[in-house]
């Protein structure tokens, strides 16, 4: 089965083009993209056991030679990330079936969420810059329909500035890939990696990475281009707003990854000391950010921002530990911030409102709902031996080898507010004087607890078995430090 | 308001088809020319938007009752699925196939799966641009 | 030609982002696909404007234009038309909803919810 690691991409695809036949159906609906994401899943997980056996697995579509035809390229960081993607899909679409109105569930919410899965899937596998173009414009556009469907006045107002800068980003996406064309003259990312020594033009190459970095840095909210996401993020529905917190940004995060290491690489004294200082400013903006609210929504949405910092950080260490570090942490964020909005979903479906000076006692009323969200809250800051830790340990310990203690140390002190942070929400929503709260039906709130708290136990899981999870992350962290099995695997012998 | 457009009604009964017959043909152009499905696609929606100008969309609707979201849906399966046929001969995804056939009054004739792929083009293209239109126009 | 080409992309972008800075929600839409138009010439320009036959394979040719960038040209149309087409379908229910399209009153701070 050669065709094997496009199938995280057509499973998806095939299933909601087949889901707009019959939009008015919602229990087909819902148990077809059940269905579909728990087979996406399966065939993720042949895919992982078979990259980590035979290493990377690459198609060139059309049957055309390597460098001219669309390679697709499912190496192990893709492949993990590909993984937890589908995971927090199916969880969030078991989330929705609970929360999600009639209308919105028969208005195309589930092809939407099948589609953006594809565009999501096919980002983090392609090996060619413009047709990862595509797919972002794939998950964009199913991220449009997510963003307004419901139709109330925040959203229309929101989404409206969520497009927009999602169009100009794109625009820049097309000039650059422009610029990369007439000066390498190929689209594949082996090839370019290969070409871009070849024709020696330092200056040039430099001015496309930092234009790289805009572009990729719109979508995965660096500093100082985040300025959009935190009140574009809190206009949709909770189980939109997870998915997006937990998989938009990353794809953004991962492309810079894969570009930085496998292409730009020429001129790091310049190119990777604006990643980590710009990572470093998005740490501390987010962390502004995050302690200034008061409203639960978004001081989650700025622990997004903190996030992509931290792994960027790592990205732009250029050694081992670090990137290996960044991988943990990318895939832990994925779920954790996944687990987070969820339960943060609960909590504002019981009292009603999403500003926690208005909250207080829930711990009498849900005191299950309180400690799982206290796990989670744990995970997020990277107590040991929760799921958070290992990541931002090894981040640590390559900035301290590259010589960055500074970066380092703020890594560290962005743990505290990232801690603090959410421990308010703790402190306010479930100490202090009960509110009057509305009861949820027992049958409806099980139909958001239980998903959220798998998703809390396989974050928990993460974090107890990473010890087993080492080879597979040295595996995608070996890909980041040497391109040359990447080029390898794509343009086969050379 | 009710205005009086006997001409363009007219004259859209006429051009209507021609512009559905031209887009047919930009369409099986594609094969070795410029064309294909999104240009035939575009062509055809433009075509019923000029019906939908000429006549209201009620009288357009009745005459074509066609649900573009359905179309777009098919459009989508046919394409993926021409592309998915060659997983089934493990080469690789989107590889083509084609020969040449004896066919009845058009002679020898090349055939090319790539063409299957293209009706789908077509048909998401004319379904999308219709939803849009439809959307936009329903309401005065 | 290049200069030629370099002036037309320059004032799209020029047109685009003052069209884009303005109020009406129109008007920044138009900016929009402006701003896309510079980009796809861009990409035309940048790919190499040399090349007198269409890149059809026929005898006694050889000086073909470069194929790829008119592939991701058309590729980028395709997208940008289908997400204006979109963007305008929203504007217009915005301004149903809204009862505006000015984007000062949509800022969406405390005072204007």
């Amino acid at each position: 089965m050669i065709n094997l690691l496009l199938f995280p991409i057509l499973i998806p695809f095939l299933f909601a083009s087949i889901l707009l036949l019959f939009p008015k159906n919602r229990l087909a609906q819902r148990w077809i993209t059940f269905g579909t994401l728990l087979l996406t899943l399966f065939v993720t997980f042949v895919l992982l056991f078979k990259v980590k056996a035979d290493g990377i697995q690459a198609i060139t579509l059309g049957s055309w030679p390597a460098p001219f035809g669309i390679s697709m390229v499912s190496d192990m960081l893709s492949v993990l990330l590909v993984l937890s993607s589908t995971l927090i899909t199916l969880i969030v679409v078991w989330y929705s079936f609970s929360f999600i109105d009639r209308d919105r569930e028969s208005y195309f919410y589930y092809p939407g969420i099948l589609f953006m899965l594809t565009g999501v899937n096919g980002a983090f596998t392609t090996g060619d810059i413009f047709n990862m173009f595509v797919f972002f414009e794939v998950l964009l556009m199913s991220s449009y329909l997510l963003i307004v469907l419901g139709g109330e006045k925040i959203q229309l107002r929101e989404s409206i500035k969520y497009i927009l800068v999602n169009v100009i980003s794109s625009a820049l996406f097309v000039v650059t890939v422009a610029y990369l064309y007439s000066v390498i003259g190929t689209l594949n990312m082996a090839d370019i990696s290969v070409k871009i020594a070849e024709v020696n033009q330092p200056g040039i190459i430099t001015v496309i990475a930092v234009l790289f970095l805009m572009v990729f840095g719109l979508k995965g909210a660096i500093f100082p281009l985040y300025f959009w996401l935190p009140s574009s993020y809190a206009a949709p529905p909770i189980p939109v707003l997870a998915l997006f917190g937990a998989l938009l940004t990353k794809v953004g995060v991962y492309a810079i990854m894969r570009t930085y290491t496998l292409f730009f690489t020429l001129d790091q004294a310049f190119t990777h000391e604006l990643l980590m200082i710009l990572a470093i400013l998005t740490i501390v903006a987010g962390s502004i950010g995050a302690l200034a609210y008061f409203d639960v929504k978004k001081i989650i949405i700025y622990n997004i921002i903190i996030a992509v910092g931290v792994i960027l950080f790592g990205a732009s260490q250029m050694n081992e530990p670090a990137l290996m570090g960044s991988v943990f942490y990318l895939i832990h964020d994925i779920l954790i911030k996944g687990a987070l909005f969820l339960l943060i979903g609960i909590i504002i479906a019981i009292t009603g409102t999403s500003d926690l000076r208005k909250m207080g006692g829930l711990i009498k009323t849900y005191p299950t709902l309180g400690w799982t969200y206290l796990i989670a809250a744990f995970g997020l800051a990277g107590i040991p031996p929760l799921s958070g830790f290992v990541g931002k340990l090894l981040i640590v310990q390559g900035g301290f080898e590259a010589d960055n203690l500074w970066g380092s140390i703020f890594i560290l002190a962005s743990s505290l507010v990232v801690l603090l942070s959410v421990i308010r929400i703790f402190i306010y929503a479930f100490w202090g004087e009960p509110v009057k709260v509305q009861m949820l039906s027992s049958s409806v709130y099980r139909g958001l607890f239980i998903p959220a708290v798998v998703l809390v136990g396989i974050s928990v899981l993460y974090g107890v078995g990473s010890e087993w999870l080492v080879p597979f992350m040295s595996d995608a962290s070996n890909v980041m430090l040497d391109p040359t099995i990447y080029i390898k695997a794509v343009l086969g012998g050379a | 308001m009710k205005t009086n457009d006997v001409i363009l009604q007219t004259t859209t009964k006429l051009i209507f088809f021609i512009i559905f017959l031209f887009s047919i043909h930009i369409f099986f152009a594609g094969h070795y020319t410029p064309g294909g499905g999104f240009v035939g696609g575009l062509l055809t929606a433009s075509g019923i938007v000029l019906l939908l100008l000429a006549f209201d969309l009620k009288t357009v609707t009745t005459a074509l009752p066609i649900n573009y979201t359905v179309m777009t849906a098919v459009g989508l399966l046919l394409a993926i699925a021409t592309a998915a046929g060659s997983i089934f001969f493990n080469v690789p995804f989107f590889t083509h196939a084609f020969d040449y056939f004896e066919l009845p009054l058009l002679g020898k004739q090349s055939l090319h799966t790539a063409m299957l792929f293209d009706t789908g083009v077509y048909l998401v293209v004319v379904g999308v641009t219709m939803t849009i239109i439809q959307s936009i126009g329903a309401d005065d | 030609m290049e200069i030629i080409m370099s002036f037309v992309i320059g004032f799209l972008f020029m047109a685009a982002v003052y069209l884009m800075l303005s109020k009406s929600l129109l008007r920044i839409i138009i900016g929009t696909g402006l701003l896309s138009h510079g980009a796809h010439l861009l990409l035309l320009t940048m790919g190499g404007l040399d090349g007198d036959a269409p890149p059809v394979v026929s005898p006694g040719v050889s000086n073909y234009a470069d194929p790829l960038p008119q592939a991701l040209i058309l590729t980028a149309i395709v997208i940008s038309f289908g997400v204006t087409a979109f963007f305008l379908v929203l504007a217009y229910r915005s301004y149903q909803e809204l009862e505006t399209d000015n984007m000062n009153l949509m800022r969406g701070t405390e005072d204007h919810d």
